[in-house]
């Protein structure tokens, strides 16, 4: 009760009234720990074992292989609509790097190289922008969220869970969320900020600012300077990374998790990248993209920057390279195998799974539905 | 054991029992910790519970949906309140989207076991948006139940059902009937099954049906007619409005060949459409009458001044039931 009378350190009663006195003068702090040109600030690299690091490189160059492989089964009409990643594998893959399987993931749409680390088998992606529902299970996948589709949406589930995890009194485990810049427009993004900090939840908010939110640019999407800047309003340490510099998408992601373990609470972090595709199979973004501003971010792409990073520490060659894509290629047209060979979609599967118990209007229904297929079947003979 | 409790103290009793069970049950929602709830229904659970498990939360609809979801996900089981429904449309995304759909967009792998209470429905006299009866909004939403008590008795049994059913509940409180009325609750188990009407009087010459707050008026008005005219009427208390109970209403229709369905809710797209098309679907041929509505009306619910002449009332109901044993 008392506190309600104190006033607050950000209240500063000496200075003179102005509207714009509102702290202008406030920074955010940015992670890069390797530059464009390779250069590492090697004071603050990670300390990754050589098979960690390969782990990530190899996430990253099979999501920027599975993308083009999808894109082309899409243009072939072979599989449906799709969300591209590529240009942000290291906004996804270094995050996810720094999560271990207790850690809930939960993810929006444009996280696939994240979900492929974290164990998510190639062929789901294919099944579910095929249409198919049993592309968002796997084994092991008890702690990851499935591809969530409305913006921002996801990022209360996140703060529920991890809720839970602190009335638990889990203390191994911690929640990241992904969302894009276009969610911080969102209320349900504000009100996942507001209720992180408030409970002080073990959550991690990752947010790829790709720049675009299909063909909105990131000016439009907010006037403010950061996007990082938006955790002040919530007392939460905000902080922006070069999302197309893994180590420090890793990096920044691991400490803000130890701190979330260890009851600090949240951290929002903006992973600044850039989508180098369109938005979806659907779009174009000739319509609205400027070719210079494509061009100078494609010569940051992620994979070409941490590839040198490991060829530099003398653990990754040419030799290495060309098995590795030998590799994926063989990976991916396995799982395009396993994909189209699959018939085992049972039809009435979504009459199963409106409630965990029978319902006698939805098995009328599943009935009707079943005679009505059967009766489309005949009439096709 | 029994005491007499009234529909508040009823929901109160649920809720603490459950979370007495079950240390996975939270209450979550604004003003129900120290405060016990704008209508005190959640009172002394706070005190025996604890803050962690009876959480006041910022002023955020969709957040206390959205944030029950990630508890019910990570094996929670929430119950959320919503202080009014006609605040609850800014959950609504949360609900469709995300609450409804986890079972099915992971086929089963994800459950959402969370109940979303909610008072709803006029004659309080109250503000605008704390009037409404939107039950029709909730029940065409896939994979999610609703449930409606219309008696101390039986929202306390309905409550329980609602904590331990492994699917979203929105169990709509009618709150004109909190504290209208007291009748013995059963403090022990007694848990009625989701999806099943009650019979609450059988009868021959013409069914009535009805659920929550309107369960009051209609009753009345079917001991009115019955009185007066001497005939034997099967009176309904749909209890819950989606799945809705078919059989129930529809063996009923056979038997009398006569319904009155009485509603709240605006006329159309209410539940009374879909119980017409039940009967239509599986009792036509047995009808002696077109089936008659008696409900609100297509208007935005009106300021308490104008609600007494928008709510259904016994004299209407009555009425119907006359004109449809005539017909």
């Amino acid at each position: 009760m008392i506190a309600n009378t104190c006033e607050p350190e950000a209240v500063d009663r000496q200075q003179p009234y102005a509207l714009d006195l509102r702290e202008r003068t406030f920074k955010i702090s940015h992670l890069q720990i390797l530059d464009e040109q390779c250069n590492l600030d090697a004071e603050r690299e990670p300390d990754l074992s050589t098979e960690d690091l390969i782990r990530l490189y190899r996430s990253m160059v099979l999501a920027r292989a599975v993308d083009d492989r999808m894109l082309k089964l899409q243009r072939q009409g072979r599989i449906g609509t799709f969300p591209l990643c590529t240009g942000q594998e290291a906004a996804s893959c270094g995050p996810a790097l720094a999560m271990t399987p207790k850690d809930w993931f939960v993810g929006s749409f444009r996280e696939l190289a994240g979900r492929l680390l974290r164990g998510e088998p190639i062929e789901n992606g294919f099944l579910l922008f095929n249409g198919y529902e049993e592309g968002n299970v796997f084994q092991g996948g008890e702690r990851t969220l499935p591809v969530s589709i409305i913006i921002a949406a996801q990022a209360l589930h996140a703060v529920g869970i991890a809720y839970a995890m602190k009335i638990r009194g889990e203390t191994d485990s911690a929640v990241v969320c992904f969302l894009g810049d276009g969610a911080t427009s969102q209320g349900d993004f504000h009100e996942a900020m507001n209720f992180a900090s408030v409970w002080q939840v073990p959550v991690v908010f990752v947010c790829a600012n790709n720049h675009w939110a299909i063909s909105l640019p990131r000016e439009k999407q907010t006037h403010s300077q950061t996007l990082a800047q938006k955790a002040i309003a919530y007392d939460m340490p905000g902080i922006q990374v070069d999302g197309n510099d893994a180590l420090a998408t890793y990096q920044a992601t691991k400490d803000a998790l130890d701190r979330a373990r260890a009851g600090g609470g949240p951290t929002f972090i903006e992973a600044v990248t850039y989508r180098l595709m369109m938005h979806t199979t659907s779009d174009d973004p000739s319509r609205y993209q400027l070719p210079e501003q494509l061009q100078a971010w494609q010569a940051r792409d992620p994979l070409i920057r941490f590839k040198g990073y490991l060829e530099a520490k003398g653990i990754w060659n040419d030799e290495q390279e060309a098995g590795l894509e030998a590799e994926v290629r063989q990976q991916i047209d396995d799982a395009v195998k396993a994909f189209e060979a699959r018939n085992d979609f049972k039809p009435d599967a979504p009459f199963d799974h409106v409630f965990g118990t029978k319902v006698p209007r939805i098995e009328e229904q599943r009935t009707e539905f079943l005679d009505h297929l059967r009766e489309e079947s005949t009439d096709a003979q | 054991m029994r005491n007499k409790l009234n529909m508040v103290q009823a929901i109160n009793l649920a809720l603490d029992q459950e979370m007495g069970n079950d240390d996975s049950v939270v209450a979550i929602g604004q003003d129900i910790g120290v405060n016990g709830g704008v209508f005190r229904v959640t009172e002394g659970l706070f005190e025996k519970y604890g803050e962690s498990r009876v959480i006041d939360t910022p002023l955020a609809e969709s957040a206390i949906l959205g944030t029950s979801i990630g508890m019910a996900v990570a094996g929670l089981k929430p119950v959320a309140e919503m202080q009014f429904s006609g605040f609850s449309y800014l959950m609504f995304g949360q609900l469709e989207g995300h609450a409804a759909r986890l079972r099915s967009r992971t086929q089963g792998a994800i459950s959402v076991p969370l109940v979303v209470r909610m008072p709803y429905g006029g004659g309080v006299r109250a503000l605008e948006h704390h009037s409404e009866s939107r039950e029709a909004m909730y029940g065409h939403v896939p994979g999610v139940k609703v449930v409606i008590p219309s008696t101390p008795s039986n929202a306390r049994a309905l409550l329980v059902s609602a904590i331990r059913d492994p699917d979203p509940v929105i169990f709509m409180e009618p709150k004109r009937s909190y504290r209208a009325f007291r009748e013995e609750v059963s403090e022990e188990e007694h848990v009625m099954e989701i999806g099943k009407a009650q019979v609450l009087q059988e009868g021959t010459d013409l069914t009535v049906v009805s659920w929550g707050a309107m369960m009051r008026p209609t009753l009345q008005a079917v001991e009115e007619v019955q009185d007066q005219r001497g005939v034997s009427i099967e009176l309904i208390d749909l209890l819950t409005i989606s799945p809705m109970d078919g059989d129930t209403i529809s063996g009923s229709v056979e038997k009398t060949g006569r319904c009155v369905v009485v509603q709240e809710a605006p006329k159309s797209f209410g539940p009374s459409s879909e119980i017409i098309a039940t009967i239509n679907d599986n009792a036509l041929m047995y009808l002696e009458a077109p089936v008659r509505r008696v409900s609100g009306y297509d208007v935005a619910t009106p300021y308490f001044g104008r609600e007494p002449a928008y709510l259904p009332t016994n004299g209407r109901i009555r009425r119907a039931i006359e004109e449809t044993l005539d017909f």
